[in-house]
């Protein structure tokens, strides 16, 4: 991409503050497939960064880079101005990185309180034993915050909605990420009402403090929220831009293909107008076009 | 923004009424153990009414003791199983553990303590090397465990014929620490008319450890996770594959405690024996309420599928019909658990 606006200048009317969490040329490799090459990210407290790419553009492998799933293998990550590399999604955790993953990372036979609390059970007395009262309660007020009232808390995960799951899911790691949120498609499966609940709870957070990364492939609602926008494109930074550089339209677009976009639709006008000549023409030839 | 400004009771939740609290008894219904609680009933009224020896409180001891052998085993295997995996190898893997004990001490004269921390120490590599090996491969449990399950059998008839020229292992009741062990492993209470064999106590300690581990710890949470869906569990930071070779390694423990029991009771260790065991655990579990699949089930439920078989092994003798029926009735049992268990979880949970 020559259009991509690469690093992001301060903006001049308020001092940027110093990055939460800062990727450097950071790539990762399986084998000789390169996944991700030279993304280069800087997330800020209190801000919502939007990371935008189509299906196999290496949201996923960033994801997991910066969750604790994968290692990297080029360039450098720093949280807090101190270099990290997380062995495992725990490690990640502690360090004050939550993630709600795609497919939620919710057990479908558990409970809504036991899934809330996965991995970081509250114990209580000598024998460490899990002090479910106050679990259910906390469960109980975060999920109201977030907007649903799940009146039996002992109800498996799987009798619940899509969209209960994803607040369950939201909720939890907001309880639990102390500096960073990592969002991953959170609004993808969701309704037009319940992406809205989503996108509150994204500025709560981002309110709270919290520097929040915001992974999604729509645009509309990526602008919605976001303060900071990266596009990926085949595992490679195309467009690394702040919010007062950009227009929804802009950014739409170059979601979209920008520049090829461009040249896209100016040759399906072009076919357009030779419809009224030979129609079966113009289908062999898309159909070529497509391949 | 539009969204900045909201109002904190834009958040205040609407509840969803569409959802209705579900009244007690289908919260009730839904637990695991609820089927066989309720076969254990039919099973104990139906002895009652055509077994005459079954009334005599007297054998309450020898109905018991056969329920806590299966018990012991019964329970690890429960754990496993919610914690998603099986083990085909537990029924050999008792026999390896007593053969292993006596065959050392007695190979080597040592005192049969050695003998027993030994074995102990092999059959909890065994249950390590199962989990180790499963989660380095990938493989099902079931193919792994299948493996474990022959060559033990295999090694268990091999080493026996090779050290004593025998298909069991030589009496070692002449031994140094024998009656201390016997104490321990083999030894029983009288209470009244009933005498209860230690390991009624073994049975009933294990179920309330692991039961409490299951609900009331973090551990047991991580269980129930890793046996629902071990991606999740794992993104969320539950170490996944400690867990699994740890629940192996429970029912290593639980397979060296029946084994000594093995031992120090009649002395000797029968090399072939053990064999089709295994599924009797399983089956105890399943009637208890655990799902094949991982993620479900409990540990008191498999103890009550354990109390069937004691209940059902004598009743069937006490009733004078063919002990051969026995194995026809293992099956029945397991298809209506199964089939009752299925409705029953259909019925009350994903409504």
């Amino acid at each position: 991409m020559t259009t991509a606006i690469i690093g992001s200048k301060p903006a001049t009317d308020h001092p940027e503050p110093p990055p939460l969490l800062q990727l450097d040329n950071v790539g990762k490799s399986y084998g000789n497939v390169h996944a991700l090459r030279g993304v280069t990210l800087n997330v800020r407290q209190g801000e919502v960064t939007c990371v935008l790419g189509d299906n196999g553009a290496g949201k996923s492998t960033l994801i997991g880079i910066i969750s604790g799933l994968h290692d990297y293998t080029e360039g450098a990550m720093q949280l807090d101005g101190q270099p990290c590399r997380f062995a495992s999604p725990r490690v990640a955790q502690s360090s004050g990185i939550a993630t709600v993953y795609q497919n939620l990372a919710l057990v479908p036979l558990m409970s809504v309180w036991r899934n809330f609390f996965l991995g970081n059970e509250i114990r209580k007395g000598l024998l460490r034993t899990l002090d479910i009262k106050r679990m259910k309660r906390i469960c109980d007020e975060e999920l109201r915050r977030m907007g649903i009232v799940i009146p039996d808390l002992d109800r498996p995960v799987a009798s619940l909605s899509g969209g209960q799951r994803q607040c369950i899911a939201i909720a939890r790691a907001i309880h639990f990420g102390a500096k960073v949120i990592i969002l991953d498609e959170p609004t993808a499966a969701l309704g037009v009402k319940q992406s809205g609940v989503v996108l509150r709870y994204i500025l709560r957070a981002r309110d709270a403090g919290l520097g929040v990364i915001f992974i999604t492939h729509n645009p509309q609602h990526a602008y919605l929220v976001g303060d900071h926008f990266v596009i990926l494109k085949l595992g490679q930074v195309a467009l690394d831009a702040r919010r007062a550089e950009l227009t929804l339209a802009r950014l739409t677009t170059e979601m979209a293909g920008g520049q090829e976009l461009e040249e896209l639709s100016a040759e399906l006008r072009g076919e357009t107008g030779q419809r009224d000549g030979s129609d079966t023409r113009t289908g062999a030839r898309s159909e070529q076009e497509e391949g | 923004m539009t969204a900045t400004a909201m109002e904190p009771n834009r958040l205040a939740a609407a509840r969803d009424d569409r959802v209705a609290t579900r009244p007690l008894p289908a919260r009730l219904i839904s637990r695991p153990e609820v089927g066989s609680l309720v076969g254990a009933i039919v099973i104990f009224l139906l002895f009652m009414a055509v077994a005459e020896p079954f009334r005599n409180v007297a054998n309450v001891g020898t109905i018991l003791y056969g329920a806590s052998t299966i018990g012991i085993m019964a329970v690890p295997v429960a754990l496993l199983m919610v914690g998603g995996e099986f083990d085909l190898s537990t029924g050999v893997a008792v026999t390896t553990s007593g053969l292993a004990a006596s065959l050392f001490a007695w190979n080597f004269g040592l005192n049969v303590w050695v003998g027993v921390l030994l074995a102990l120490a092999l059959s909890l590599a065994i249950g390590a090397f199962n989990g180790w090996l499963l989660l380095k491969t990938g493989l099902p449990s079931f193919l792994v465990t299948l493996g474990t399950f022959f060559i033990l059998q295999g090694v268990n008839l091999g080493v026996t014929r090779m050290l004593t020229g025998n298909v069991a292992s030589s009496t070692i009741s002449d031994m140094d620490g024998f009656d201390s062990a016997k104490e321990i492993f083999g030894s029983e209470v009288t209470l009244g008319p009933v005498n209860l064999k230690v390991t009624v106590l073994y049975w009933v300690i294990l179920t309330s450890i692991a039961a409490y581990l299951l609900l009331r710890t973090q551990l047991g949470n991580w269980i129930f996770a890793v046996g629902g869906d071990a991606d999740a569990a794992r993104a969320v930071g539950v170490p996944v594959r400690a867990t699994k070779i740890g629940l192996f390694m429970a029912v290593g423990f639980c397979a060296w405690l029946s084994g000594m029991h093995l031992l120090f009771q009649f002395n000797t260790v029968q090399s072939g024996e053990g064999v089709g065991k295994e599924f009797i655990f399983i089956i105890a579990a399943v009637i208890g309420g655990c799902l094949l699949t991982g993620g479900y089930g409990s540990v008191v439920g498999a103890s009550i599928g354990a109390l069937i078989f004691g209940m059902t092994q004598l009743g069937i003798n006490y009733a004078g019909w063919n002990p051969d029926w026995f194995r026809a009735f293992l099956g029945l049992m397991l298809l209506l658990a199964t089939i009752v268990n299925l409705y029953v979880k259909r019925k009350a949970d994903l409504r």
